[in-house]
């Protein structure tokens, strides 16, 4: 190839990117993990030259915090919730805009459409959407119930206070699911009809020779060979979901949680940032270490699993 | 039975089946096409609400019974939402965080990745490998410190705190390299033996042939720039400096709930038209590198 004695040349191209690297990639990787280790480290205080014993304690005062376990439950539970959801319903859609012709480049561009939005603003419509004005009488009036509620009120149902003052905390969490599945289905189902696309139709024409019933067809042909394609999504939206945040504001803006009852949707990753904002780095740090080796051990899982499933 | 009795048989039964299947699949076709419809109008629905909110009178928005379509369409809400969200100003910060962070970051990408692709040095596969290992890392991990580095460096509140510390992203270049590599070699050595120097060659062969790609990282970024939210909330909170979505959130909210819903909708709605124009020109380089990436942003 090119002569070696041109090797600056390489260096020289590298060198913005390894510069940028080295300070805001390579350095924050090291100092995370020196801050989480140093009891109580305030970036403040060791400016002004304190010292910090090196321990666990860090580890030991988030893992003790009522509100670390309480942030990650609600972590937990969205991620549950919605990447099995959301992962079924992209499937059954691409399995579905993959067997028609007529119309499928026009709804494959609809059902992308949520990709290109800003997860703040669309979460102030749903908001909207679920919002009701003007409540009282002990929640039995109102001036709007919020376009959700006249639906369920037509089809007979009684109105939910889903996100406003006194709401319950599960009617939160469906309105944050649905919310979520929302946004999540794009990329999967862009990654899924993609890998349909590119499975032989070979298999399929076998399977219609052999008279092969369609349920038949989708769980013994269309799934395995799917498998690569269905892991990715699993596994990025698990890490996705363990860092879920700003989709919470977008419905409950930085509260984090309806009036009076603020923060009690926060995820991790609000709680790493709460910390950040009271000035202790020391803890913020041993919580992004927690929430890494979360993400690290579910996937490691997802990747032992997708190995005694997934045919390549 | 004789033979000849028994294939008629089949042959009936066969064209039996068949009309059965048929029937079966217009049915199958039919129930497709409406769980696809369906689901296209529950995605749609969002944005339908948003828009016809974002034209009516707050009377109307307020009504006990919904209207799906404006009675009277008050267009003034566009307007009051463009001052009362402080709209241009946040437009301004965001084109420009996101301009000049997609120029330099094009930069840093077609230059390392011209150097992993086509130069030969020492270290290349082991400093590729890390660069590919930090990829795994969640940029939370990252923010702590860097909030830290940008307070150290006095870049509080200001354009270099929002744009240098994202300028490099491992995936882009990887994407560059990939597309790089396909380039054939020959090409290279010739322009070698021309004479022409490795700024020339990237220029007039590299970029072209990989603007693809190049087109799907700009997009992606300047996405990017649009709708992040957290690392501008953390080292910009003077009002000047927002970017677009912190004021969008900041500005419409009130802890009383007595917001102007349709206001907010109109702010909502223009704060999104710029994305759908991206998406109704530019479809085909966002879905190719997003089916790539998996990322937002």
């Amino acid at each position: 190839m090119v002569e070696s004695k041109h090797q600056w040349k390489a260096w020289l191209y590298l060198a913005p990117a390894i510069i940028l690297l080295l300070v805001f990639t390579v350095w924050p990787i090291i100092n995370t993990v020196a801050m989480a280790f140093q009891n109580g480290y305030n970036a403040l205080a060791a400016k002004r030259g304190a010292s910090f014993d090196i321990g666990i304690q860090n580890f030991i005062d988030v893992l003790g915090y009522g509100s670390f376990l309480k942030n990650l439950l609600n972590t937990m539970l969205l991620c549950v919730a919605t990447v099995p959801l959301s992962t079924m319903l992209a499937l059954l859609i691409a399995v579905a805009l993959n067997s028609i012709k007529p119309m499928q480049k026009f709804l494959q561009t609809i059902f992308f459409l949520p990709y290109v939005t800003n997860s703040i603003a669309i979460g102030m419509v749903f908001a909207a959407m679920f919002n009701i004005i003007g409540l009282r009488g002990g929640g039995s009036m109102a001036d709007t119930w919020g376009i959700v509620n006249n639906f369920l009120m037509l089809l007979g149902f009684e109105p939910i206070n889903w996100i406003n003052q006194g709401s319950d905390y599960w009617a939160n969490i469906v309105v944050m699911v649905v919310y979520i599945v929302w946004n999540a289905l794009p990329f999967k189902i862009l990654i899924l009809l993609g890998g349909l696309q590119s499975i032989n139709k070979q298999y399929y024409d076998a399977a219609r020779v052999d008279g092969t019933a369609r349920r038949r067809v989708l769980t013994r042909i269309t799934v395995p060979l799917l498998s690569p394609m269905l892991a990715y999504v699993i596994i990025t939206g698990f890490i996705g979901g363990f860092k879920e945040y700003s989709s919470i504001v977008g419905i409950f803006g930085e509260t984090m949680g309806p009036p009076a009852a603020a923060g009690r949707l926060n995820t991790m990753v609000g709680f790493i940032y709460d910390s950040l904002a009271t000035s202790s780095q020391g803890k913020a740090s041993a919580a992004a270490l927690i929430l890494f080796g979360i993400i690290l051990v579910v996937t490691m899982i997802n990747l032992q699993v997708s190995k005694k499933r997934v045919h390549y | 039975m004789d033979k000849k009795n028994m294939k008629t048989m089949t042959a009936k039964d066969l064209q039996h089946v068949s009309a059965g299947a048929r029937i079966m699949g217009i049915l199958v076709k039919i129930v497709t096409y409406a769980f696809l419809i369906t689901m296209a109008l529950v995605v749609l629905f969002p944005f339908y609400w948003m828009i016809i909110s974002s034209l009516k009178s707050e009377v109307e928005y307020r009504a006990t019974i919904p209207t799906f379509w404006p009675q009277q369409f008050i267009w003034g809400n566009y307007g009051q939402a463009f001052k009362d969200g402080n709209l241009l100003q946040l437009f301004k910060n965001t084109a420009y965080v996101g301009i000049v962070s997609t120029f330099l970051s094009l930069v840093i990408t077609v230059l390392s990745a011209f150097a992993f692709a086509r130069l030969e040095f020492k270290g290349k596969d082991a400093l590729f490998a890390a660069l590919l290992a930090t990829m795994m890392i969640p940029g939370e991990l990252f923010t702590i410190t860097n909030y830290i580095t940008v307070n150290r460096l006095g870049w509080l509140n200001s354009f270099e705190a929002l744009i240098i510390p994202f300028l490099v992203s491992v995936f882009y270049i990887y994407l560059l390299k990939q597309n790089f590599m396909q380039i054939p070699n020959e090409l290279y050595l010739a322009a070698k033996v021309d004479g022409t120097s490795d700024i020339k060659y990237l220029w007039k062969v590299m970029i072209p042939l990989a603007l693809p790609t190049l087109i799907s990282i700009t997009i992606l970024k300047m996405m990017g720039a649009w709708n992040s939210y957290i690392w501008p909330k953390l080292v910009a909170n003077r009002e000047d400096m927002w970017l677009v979505t912190n004021g969008l959130r900041n500005a419409f909210t009130t802890a009383e709930g007595q917001a102007n819903y349709p206001v907010q909708m109109a702010a909502v709605a223009i704060v999104s038209a710029p994305l759908f124009m991206v998406f109704l020109f530019l479809r085909k380089y966002i879905m190719a590198g997003v089916s790539r990436s998996g990322i937002k942003g």
